[in-house]
């Protein structure tokens, strides 16, 4: 087995981060590095001029092999922020429609002297595959960000999640956290849970159908709840999962309407939650589906500061990489 | 074979020879002439040794039999079988093309002949193109050389021409294979259905799907009294259904790939493609139940062997092809499975010599007197290391690549002629 795959890939010799892959396998010090520089890029968003030098003569490539334009935008504007060259390349229009593999993708990114990629790939595992290939050709200098693989992992949107919940909330430990909807095929419920772990939260709870939920997923750490007012109950926090379109009729749901009836966010099953509850999506949002518009739009809602916080997230990881 | 009658006498001298039909396990000599074993023990009067092979400090046993190995270019694949000590092997259906035709099956049959190394036993397609629709024409490729039929690992949807496969299989006594994965269960599906594909947001292959495919072939056995064979079990539900099934007094058989005697779905690590099996590598308490199995003998243990190249498997996970070459890693997997088992050596190597033998029905995998001398004369403490240059298989896809093994052949007879030696 390949040294590489063996060992956690994201972190270096000193145990500091120099790829985001996973959440899973980073120490609490290492996210609460990432929030504490993204607090502080925070507010450079607000400046008349709206950059650092940090990444001042450093390629940034976007290379996304699945659709995608809220992530890569925002990716775009905190490497800009940061000063970088960005390069965007929307892969699943090029290249692998002409029947070049990912690695020879990559090797191609490579000798234009690409400093960092930001990757998005629909099989999960996409990014680790090309951070084993950069080891065995010597380029480890090259970072990768995962911007989301497959139904494996958002690192990103986690870290920008956990931003929300500290920025409202302060501290992790008493808390109580209800994700709800399509675990099985979220990559942001792995990644929520990965971080809500480590950051020592009190009751993390996957609220969903059976038909939606991975197997042995209370090994995660997570208390699985079928019915969702018993997972609303006295919650915290409230991470509403995007319901994808291909998902709502046939095998795993009978129908997208039968869906909210059951586990959709309306005013009265909200009301189960604590009163101050925080109300998350990772987005975009299925009005009616997953979420009631009264809901989105109310006043316990954050869905909109989560966009502002993620280009600060994302400005933090991408900095912290560079300078590891 | 060429050359069976002008083959030397040759005298294997002070080796452990071990029979594990029987259970013999003694220091001793062997004595071969005309191809054949002529004594054990005693020199036959009138015989001259024109070779000595001194075996002191070695095993000396029946050449492997190995129930499963796909032959992606025949001389490589046939050279990686004798240097891991195999002296037979099965080749599985999936071949380019198919093998559903007699003239393709003859053609193996000769072409492996003419190199003279291991013994190539075909395995005919149960069904034309192994589509699971019409029967594959069983008599002519029987005749042509097929000891068994199955679909590899191609699906059957229709439970109809399941049921109708095995009734013409029982009409004519012959011996079926299926490798039990229900299609639609595993659809999609790349890694055991747990803890570690939830983590890693791959998609599961459940233990339903081998279990529910158990229960039906099962159920079509004992209706249809079909000879049957489960090939690769990887669960410890499906090898429960299996020993119940033989309590109740049905004769089926099963084997266990060599790798999943050992690994489990946490050596997919972070997306290691060299982890990714069919059928998967499942938990850790699936392995146990694996090992047992073959250590009480319900299940016989065979290499699964699949050459696949690096185009193969540098891929995503879920894109790259599964298996991994084995007949040079069968012989010493074997060993250290059965040193961490506490198992005697003869119990160890039936496994992989007199039980697959018997399970495909044919004559080998013994010593017994005036049989063909296929024989594999090993050092069992002797140490080497994985390289992709020490493997004489085209296929260098293996999760043991650099790991040290235990136990290496010097010597493989097939036929009483040396095919394959050691140097010094």
């Amino acid at each position: 087995m390949l040294d590489s795959l063996k060992r956690n890939p994201q972190l270096n010799a000193n145990g500091e981060l120099t790829h985001l892959l996973s959440i899973h396998g980073l120490p609490v010090e290492i996210l609460t590095q990432v929030l504490d520089t993204a607090s502080s890029f925070l507010e450079v968003s607000d400046r008349d001029v709206k950059k650092v030098p940090l990444l001042r003569g450093k390629s940034v490539f976007n290379v996304f092999f699945e659709n995608s334009t809220r992530t890569r935008t925002t990716f775009e504007i905190a490497a800009k922020r940061l000063s970088a060259d960005v390069i965007n390349l929307d892969v699943t229009r090029s290249s692998t429609a002409k029947g070049e593999t990912l690695l020879d993708t990559v090797d191609n990114l490579v000798a234009m002297h690409a400093d960092m990629f930001v990757v998005r790939h629909a099989a999960s595992g996409a990014p680790y595959l090309i951070v084993d290939h950069l080891y065995r050709v010597g380029r480890r200098d090259v970072h990768v960000v995962n911007a989301g693989d497959g139904r494996h992992s958002h690192p990103t949107q986690g870290l920008l999640d956990m931003y929300t919940i500290r920025h409202y909330k302060k501290d992790f430990t008493q808390l109580t956290v209800a994700i709800v909807g399509d675990i099985l095929h979220s990559r942001v419920a792995r990644s929520d849970i990965h971080a809500l772990k480590t950051l020592g939260v009190a009751e993390i709870r996957a609220v969903g159908p059976q038909t939606l939920m991975p197997l042995e997923v209370e090994k995660m750490g997570v208390r699985v709840c079928n019915d969702l007012q018993v997972g609303l109950k006295d919650c915290d926090v409230v991470i509403m999962l995007r319901l994808q379109n291909e998902r709502m009729n046939g095998v795993l749901l009978p129908s997208a309407r039968e869906y909210f009836r059951s586990y959709g966010l309306t005013p009265k099953t909200l009301a189960l939650a604590k009163p101050d509850a925080i109300v998350m999506h990772p987005g975009p949002m299925n009005r009616g589906v997953e979420i009631d518009s009264e809901v989105a739009d109310g006043p316990q809602a954050v869905i909109l500061p989560q966009v502002s916080f993620g280009i600060a997230v994302r400005m933090a990881v991408m900095s912290i990489l560079a300078g590891n | 074979m060429n050359g069976e009658f002008d083959s030397p006498c040759i005298q294997i001298s002070n080796g452990r020879v071990i029979d594990p039909k029987i259970g013999f396990d003694e220091q001793t000599d062997l004595f071969i002439a005309k191809g054949c074993i002529q004594a054990v023990g005693r020199r036959p009067s009138e015989f001259t040794p024109t070779r000595l092979i001194d075996a002191r400090n070695r095993v000396v046993c029946p050449g492997l039999v190995d129930l499963s190995a796909r032959l992606t270019s025949l001389e490589s694949e046939l050279s990686a079988a004798v240097a891991g000590g195999v002296t037979a092997l099965a080749c599985p259906p999936d071949t380019m093309p198919p093998l559903d035709e007699t003239g393709l099956v003859e053609r193996l049959v000769r072409r492996s002949e003419a190199l003279g190394l291991a013994r190539v036993y075909p395995i005919g397609a149960l069904t034309q193109q192994l589509a699971g629709e019409r029967l594959s024409e069983m008599v002519s490729l029987t005749r042509a050389g097929c000891i068994a039929f199955s679909q590899a690992k191609q699906p059957i949807f229709d439970t109809q021409v399941l049921w109708r496969a095995m009734q013409y299989a029982a009409t004519f006594d012959y011996a079926m294979r299926l490798q039990p994965q229900d299609h639609y269960l595993a659809r999609d599906g790349v890694a055991h259905d747990g803890e570690v594909a939830s983590r890693l947001g791959l998609a599961g292959i459940p233990v339903c799907a081998e279990t529910v495919a158990i229960v039906t072939a099962l159920q079509l056995a004992q209706e249809t009294g079909a000879r049957l064979h489960l090939a690769r079990l990887s669960s410890a539900a499906g090898v429960a259904l299996v020993r119940e099934a033989k309590r109740n007094g049905l004769k089926i058989s099963c084997d266990v790939s060599i790798y999943h005697l050992h690994l489990s779905e946490a050596d997919i690590g972070y997306f290691d493609s060299h982890a990714r099996f069919d059928p998967p590598l499942r938990s850790v308490s699936d392995r146990e139940a694996l090992r047992s199995a073959a250590a009480e003998g319900l299940a016989a243990v065979c290499s699964d062997h699949t050459p696949v190249d690096e185009d193969g498997k540098q891929l995503p996970f879920a894109e790259s092809l599964p298996g991994a070459t084995g007949l040079e890693l069968l012989l010493p997997l074997v060993l250290r499975w059965a040193d961490e088992m506490k198992l005697p050596l003869h119990q160890a190597l039936a496994r992989i010599t007199s039980d697959p033998a018997a399970i495909l029905g044919i004559e080998a995998g013994c010593l017994t007197l005036g049989r063909p001398a296929d024989l594999c004369i090993f050092d069992p403490t002797e140490p080497w290391r994985v390289a992709a240059g020490v493997l004489r298989s085209e296929g260098k896809n293996t999760p043991f690549m650099d790991d040290a093994m235990i136990g290496r052949v010097h010597t493989t007879l097939v036929g009483g002629r040396v095919v394959y030696e050691t140097k010094a």
